[in-house]
Order: structure tokens, then sequence, then C-alpha cells
């Protein structure tokens, strides 16, 4: 259209060019809050327990969360729907018994109890998103009613007994390493698996190319960016953790499948929020149902598929726990739900919906993570554990509250 | 001190960070009287009354506050409301499922000596406020059974009941009828005779030079001057507002009237809960390409329901009828349909239909119109979003110093800009625009307007729907009246008279079916 005629009396403020310490508080320090305590806990976890980054427990970290982080993904995208999911945990259960009855009683190859657990998964999914999307019941009561009802199926199907040992490659999802695919070298005088620090910085590189097109694309369109110091600061520093990481697995066992699993959900699913219409759909939905509605959003179509794809995870954590325990019980899970709605809060998650992002999910698992496996290696015991993981939960919500207040302009 | 003055706000500079909110204004209130104060889109009205009610507490603002002779340092809402000092803001805030009584004793309970509800206290006291108001209604009716210009009189008697000495009411109209306007500015006249002082924020500027005892007009924070309320012309108080001379409240345009782009016929809807209530019957219009159509009707008329309903069966149940886009029959029976029709629909009420509040201008001009950002793999270019967004700033003015900024950081007029956008972003070819200038200034309804000239002289076929009279002759080419439901007449502009249109939109239908 053309030009309006009729200007603003006063000139538009524009955004002065903000310095560079001003550029930190408000791009990084504010938007990034949940990642500083974690760097924080990392470092108190360091001092206080010198086996916590040695290259074992770092390994351990990865096979022991996966799930959680898994479960926390699909959780994020319901949670900013408005909506929760109760369910996973015994559906997490109800998967990895199927998967179990596949592989062990039926004695079919892995990855048929693999399809089958997952596509048990997408039919729960289905069930729950049909009565939240099409009846329109909220998903609090449809996923509380599906955690008693699939906790009793998990039981039925595994005849109320465990199930176990899966072994050979089902074992290996979540057990299993590589390693030695180069012949070992010397480093810093620790003998290292050249293949696992490879993966490493072949994925700094490929973060490294992904920042700076980013980047060079935001300038395209006359966008605000970090000044160039801190741009290559924040490379340089993921650059160093990371490579320190895998430096530090590669002592060890190599690299675990299940980190490559992990990543290549992670990415999936970051993308998939960050910049596809059906992650858009969601934030506009969780953010302003009416208005989702009448600006085309087909709300019970994204609802919906949001809990098939939350039954998809719980099926695939139902297969890496199942992996990880090698067998499946009917108890296995149970409180699951709470850790993967917790990652989710601690990450900056909106308990009202419309805010959340995948990376701050998943820093939030892993900060439940470093923290469950510190009070471990401090042997803490086993009440004082739980108490200090609500307390984390509690705070850490509360200081992303005082974060946010602090520095947005009062309405 | 002056004795007469209940108020005296001195030197009052407000900021946020990046933004001055209020500029070293001064607001001087007397005793008893009825201070209205008027500005445009984001000028400061109601950042100053959140200084004054205590909203953005002593020691955030630089200068002074002098209430009752002395200096005032609020530190929160309660601290004024102690003093006796109220404010009601544009956004009623009342518990909607609880009843009138419990609404207007909220935080303020009537209790028994064993320190529980008194019922018969609570709703006898709730009685007697709702008489001094004139609200006749049961002191138990929830109050999300009564309508809004109930609910504003509902907001009046909790004040009264916090025995008010300076009331103040932001936009109190803004979602009025005529006759709820009335009353309530009646409502106003009876409480200044009782002693209460009142502040009012207002854009309807016949309304409140009929009330007003003084003016007050605000511009970029900036206090412009304080006049009688006698001594106001329109005129005067709209070059005030805008710092320029407006010749005209309308732009004018060129009629350039072509072919029928759209036509309704028979158009029937029931209530979507209430089964068998008829909410339109029958409705037949049309419009054409480079054509504005008003629609007028009183609330209750039936204007917003029809526009929904059409609008992808976005509001009723049972509906009928046929649609015509160029000619042929369309079904538009979801949003996406109407949208992929290039059907588009302004809502009256932004916050709650038209936005995310929760995120960014970007997000907001680029909801209804993602699938031009959407690459062929899927990914949303979130660059060209801001790109477009930055477009659209410039071309509505929209006044921000950045289209990343939060949609809450804007004033009403500004937000309803981006709303425009979104819809614009769509490309639509038929735009229904539901009450397009609810609750913004002067200045803004002006670009407002001249963005619908642009649009019709695109081709563009226009739908307005307004409760003020004068908009929607301002506007219109064609005038269809809507009165319980039904059509009641079409007027070509040239022969609309406001008497003329307010006959036809009291017309009630004369055979009942």
């Amino acid at each position: 259209m053309s030009a309006v005629d009729v200007k603003p009396t006063v000139p538009v403020k524009q955004a002065e060019s903000l310095s560079f310490g001003q550029y930190l508080i408000e791009n990084v320090v504010r938007r990034n809050g949940i990642l500083m305590a974690f760097v924080v806990v990392i470092i108190v976890l360091a001092i206080w327990q010198d086996k916590f980054l040695s290259p074992p427990n770092l390994t351990n970290l990865v096979l022991q969360y996966s799930y959680i982080l898994v479960l926390a993904l699909g959780m994020l995208m319901v949670i900013v729907l408005a909506q929760i999911d109760l369910s996973v945990g015994s559906v997490v259960a109800f998967t990895g018994a199927v998967a179990a009855v596949v592989v062990l009683k039926m004695h079919m190859p892995w990855y048929m109890g693999v399809i089958a657990a997952v596509f048990c998964g997408i039919l729960v999914g289905a069930w729950q998103g049909f009565w939240v999307a099409v009846v329109g019941i909220p998903g609090f009561v449809v996923t509380l009613g599906g955690q008693l009802i699939f906790r009793g199926l998990a039981q039925m199907v595994l005849n109320y007994n465990s199930l176990s040992p899966f072994g050979g490659n089902y074992y290996n999802i979540s057990n299993g390493f590589i390693k030695g695919v180069f012949p070992s070298i010397e480093l810093f005088g620790k003998n290292c698996d050249v293949f696992t620090i490879v993966v490493f910085a072949i994925a700094v590189v490929g973060y490294a190319v992904s920042q700076w097109r980013a980047r060079m694309g935001r300038l395209q369109y006359k966008q605000e960016v970090a000044p160039p110091l801190l741009f290559i600061g924040q490379i340089v520093l993921v650059a160093v953790v990371a490579l320190f990481y895998g430096f530090q697995i590669s002592q060890n066992r190599g690299l675990p499948i299940i980190l490559i699993i992990l990543a290549v959900f992670i990415m999936v699913y970051g993308v998939v929020m960050g910049s596809s219409s059906f992650g858009r759909n969601i934030y506009a939905i969780g953010g302003n149902l009416l208005a989702a509605q009448l600006s085309g959003v087909k709300v019970k179509w994204i609802t919906f598929w949001a809990f098939v794809n939350m039954g998809f995870l719980a099926g695939v954590a139902g297969v890496i726990f199942s992996a990880r325990m090698n067998g499946a019980q009917p108890a296995a899970g149970v409180g699951m739900e709470l850790d993967a709605i917790a990652a989710c809060f601690i990450g900056g998650a909106s308990t009202t919906g419309g805010i959340g992002r995948i990376a701050g999910a998943m820093v939030g698992g892993l900060i439940m993570a470093v923290i469950s496996n510190g009070m471990q290696l401090a042997g803490l015991s086993q009440g004082l554990q739980p108490i200090i993981k609500g307390l984390i939960l509690t705070l850490a919500v509360a200081f992303d509250l005082w974060n946010k207040r602090r520095t947005s302009v009062a309405a | 001190m002056d004795q007469d003055n209940i108020l005296e706000m001195r030197s009052i500079t407000k900021t946020f960070p990046g933004v001055v909110a209020l500029d070293d204004v001064t607001l001087t209130v007397k005793r008893g009287e009825i201070h209205a104060i008027c500005g445009e889109n984001g000028a400061g009205k109601s950042t100053l009354m959140k200084v004054l009610s205590g909203v953005h507490p002593y020691g955030t603002y630089e200068g002074q506050i002098i209430y009752e002779g002395e200096e005032a340092r609020f530190h929160s809402i309660n601290d004024s409301e102690h003093k006796g000092i109220v404010i009601i803001h544009q956004e009623l805030a009342l518990s909607p499922y609880q009843s009138i009584a419990e609404n207007i004793f909220l935080g303020n309970e009537r209790f028994t000596k064993a320190h529980l509800i008194d019922w018969n206290r609570t709703n006898a006291d709730a009685k007697e406020l709702m008489d001094r108001v004139g609200l006749v209604e049961n002191p138990t009716t929830p109050i999300s059974t009564i309508g809004v210009g109930k609910q504003q009189l509902v907001e009046i008697a909790k004040a009264l009941s916090k025995s008010v000495k300076l009331l103040i009411l932001d936009e109190p109209t803004a979602a009025l009828n005529d006759t709820d306007s009335e009353h309530l500015l009646g409502l106003l006249r009876g409480l200044q005779a009782q002693g209460i002082t009142c502040i009012m924020i207002s854009h309807k500027l016949s309304e409140l030079m009929e009330i007003a005892d003084t003016i007050t007009v605000i511009r970029d924070g900036k206090t412009i001057e304080s006049m009688p309320g006698p001594e106001a012309t329109q005129e005067r108080l709209i070059k005030d507002m805008v710092g320029r001379e407006m010749s005209s409240r309308y732009p004018t345009r060129e009629h350039n009237i072509g072919e029928e782009v759209f036509r309704v016929e028979d158009w029937t809807v029931y209530h979507p809960t209430q089964p068998g209530r008829l909410m339109i019957d029958n409705a037949s219009f049309y419009v054409r390409a480079g054509e504005v159509v008003g629609i007028a009707g009183l609330m209750g008329a039936g204007r917003t329901e029809l526009a929904m309903s059409l609008f992808g069966h976005s509001y009723g149940k049972n509906i009928s009828g046929h649609t015509y886009i160029h000619g042929e029959e369309v079904h538009l029976h979801t949003v996406n349909e109407a949208i992929a029709h290039g059907v588009a629909y302004v809502s009256e009420d932004r916050k709650r239909y038209g936005l995310n509040l929760l995120t960014n201008i970007v997000t907001n001009t680029t909801a209804a119109g993602i699938s031009k950002l959407t690459s062929r793999l899927g990914f949303i270019n979130d660059n060209k979003g801001a790109q477009v967004a930055d477009e659209y700033r410039e071309l509505l003015g929209i006044r921000t110093p950045s289209v990343m900024a939060a949609i809450t950081k804007l004033s009403g007029g500004n937000q309803q800009k981006v709303v425009v956008a979104k819809w614009l972003y769509a490309d639509p070819e038929i735009l229904i625009l539901d009450e397009p200038t609810r609750g913004i200034d002067v200045g803004a309804k002006y670009e407002i307007y001249t963005i619908i000239n642009d649009l019709v002289a695109q081709g563009k076929a226009v739908i307005v729907i307004s409760s003020e009279l004068p908009e929607v002759m301002g506007v219109s080419d064609r005038i269809y009246t809507l009165s319980f439901g039904s059509v009641t007449g079409e007027v070509p502009i040239a022969e609309a008279t406001p008497e003329k249109l307010m006959e036809l939109m009291t017309k009630e239908k004369e055979i009942v079916k």
C-alpha cells in the first residue's frame, strides 16, 4: 500500500546502539539467567566434589539423565501450549514393557522392540490428544487418567513381573559406545579416543558456522547483532566447554551412542520450536488462544499433534530407559513426569503457557541432572536429595521471576 | 497550598529505560470538580494516573504530589486508596463468577463478630451502594451475567464503599453505548454534588466538553494547557492534542467504486450456548471494490456476531445463508478458509482476540501471514519477519523504539495499528474492521481512517463496524443499519443523517417469527 500521509508528530525515538557492557547485561545475562545459574552450579560442584569433572562421571551423567531430556523436549511443547502431561512416567513404563515383551518373549529382533515401543507411545499420544484437542478436556485431567491407565497396562503387559535382560544391540542404545574407529593418541599425557574428539570438533565447527550464518542473515536484514567481540567470545567459550567435555569423555569409554541420539533430537526439536510454523503456532496458542484462533491457527490440530509428539517421545524415553536398565519393570518411570516438568519450569517456561525455549528446558534438565549427580557423589542421604531438588526448583523459578521483573519495564 | 485544590501534582517526571513518559507534568485539581484529561496515544495520561495512585511508587518518579494539603508519598495502591483515591481502570478488574455484592466488598469484606462473612450485611450494604449509582440488579447476581455498562457501575459502587474522595476513571465510556454513557455521566454529576472530586480520562471530546469543569491536555508527556470546560472547543482540544490544526477529522478520498466483491444473503446465526436464541436474522448485504460499507448498530444489535460468524464461523451455531465472492458462492467454515478467500477481520477487542501479549511486535505483525515467511521446507525466516514488521511500523506510524519491543509496551492506539498491520500483511481483499478506533485518540483515529482510504484506493472492499455515528458517517460510502440482529436499512452516504440512522438502528422487528 502507499505511504500513509499523516506522520507522527514526534520523531520516533530510535534505539541507540548499546555499548558492549549494556549489551552484555541486556541480551546475555538477562536472557540467560538460567544458563548463568547452571555455570555457577557446575563450578560449585567441581570444587566440592573433585570426581565431578572426571571422565567416568561426565560419561555417566549423559547415560543417567538422557531420558529426562528427551521427555522434557515434548513436555516443553505441551507446557508452552498451556497444557501439561502427567502420564509420561507411566507411558515410559508401558512402552518399555511392550519392547521387553516383543524382544524377550516374542524373540523378535531388537529394532522391532524399538518400533513397537515408539508406535505404542504414538498411540497413547493420539488417545490423549483426542480427548484434549477434540473433546476439550484439560490435559491435566486426561493425563492424570492416563497416568493410571498406562501404569495399569504396563503391569498387565509385564504380567506383574520384571523382564530382563535385553542385552545386545537394544542394551547398547543406552549403554553402548563408539570407540577405536581411529587409533588412540596421547593428549596432555592422557590416552584419548580420536573419534570422540573428532566428533566434538565437527560439532564445534558446525555450531560456529551456524552462528556465523545466523549473524550474517541478521546483518543482511539490518537486525541488531551482538558486538563482534562478544560473538567470538561466545563461540570460543562454547568451543572450550565442548572440547573439554569431549576430551574428558574420550579418556573413558568413548562416545556414548545415546549422546548422538540425544543431540539429534535436541537439534531437531530446537528447529521445530524455533523456526517452524508448527512451533510458532504452539507459542501463539499458548500466548493467546482466541487471537490464535482468529489468526487462522488450527488450534485443535496443533494441540492433537503436540500430544501425539509427547507420546512419541515418551515411547523413545521408554526405549532409552529400559535399555539403560537392561529390562522392563512394572514400576519403571514413577515420578519421571515431574522431572520433565521441573526441567521446563527451571528452564524458564511459563506455567500459564506461551513462554519457554527448548534450550532452556535442556539447561533446566541438566541442572537437575548435575545436582542429583553431585549429591550422589557426595553420598547425601535419601531424604536430603529430594529436599534439595525441590528447593532448587522453587528457587530457580523465583530467580527467573526476579530476573525478569528487575529488567523489564513496568507496564 | 490553595485550600480549594484537593490535588496538586508538581513537576512530575517519570522515565522508563529509554523513554521519558512524563516530562515535568503539572496538574491541579480543584476540590469537587470534574477534571478531564485528554491526550493522544501514549501521551502519558495513564502513567500520570499510575504515579498518582501509587502503582508507580514514591521514589520511582521525580516531582511532588500535594494531596489534601500535604505531600503524598504513596508506596502502593493501598496507600492511595487509604487516603480516598480510587482508580477505575479501562479494563475492569472484577471477578466474573462472584456476585455484585462480593465484588463491591472484595478485600473490604463485611464480617460478623466471629470474623466470618456477614452475608446479610454484605448484600444489604451492596444494595444501598447500588442504589446510589442507579444499578438495578440483585446484589447476588454474578458479574459475568451483567453487561459492561453495569459492571462499570459496580466499580463505582466499589469505590464508594471505600469512602472515595478522589475518583479517577480511565476511559469510562469507551466500551459503553450512548444510553449507558449518558447514565454514567449523570452519575458523575451526582457524585460531584456529594462532594466527590473526579478525574476522568477520555477520548470522547464531545462528552468531556459536556461534563468537565476543567480540561487538561497532555501531549508527549507534557502538560499543554488547562482550560475551564466551557471555554473548550473541539478545534482547540484537537489542536492541543495533536500539536497541529486538523482540517478535518476524516480524510477525504476519491470515490472509485468498482464491481461487487462480497455478498451475503439470508445470513442467520443462533446463539452458541442458548439454543433457539436468534442472533442474526436473515441479514443480506454486499460490498464493492473500492467501497467502504459502514455497519451501524447499538450495543447488542449483533454487529460483532455478524462479523465473526462470517469470518470462518468464529461465532454462533446453526449458521445458514450464502456468501459470494466475485459472484461465486464460497463456504467460509473455518478461519483458514476465510483467510484463503482474502477475508480479514480486525476484532473490536484487540487484547482478547487480536494480540499475543507475551511476544513482540514482529510475532504479532506476522501472525496471520506467517506462511509468507515460511520457506518450502517449513522454516520461518525471522529476519524477514522483522523487516516486514519494520516496514509496517513506518507505513502505519507505529510508535516504538524497535519492532523487537514487547507489544505490552505500546499504547492502545499503537497496539491497534499492529493488529491492522497483521491483517494487511495477510493481504486480504475484504477487510472487516470491528470498532477500529475504539479507545484510541483523535490523531491515531485520523491515521486509521487514512489507512482505510489507502485500502479502498487499492480496490479493496472494506466493512467498518462502529458504534459511533459520526465515525460511520465519516468513513462510509454506504451504511447498513443493524437492529436486534436484522438489517433494517441501507442508506447511501448522501442521504444519511444521524436522525435517520438512529431511527433505523432502534427499529424493532415488525413481525415476530
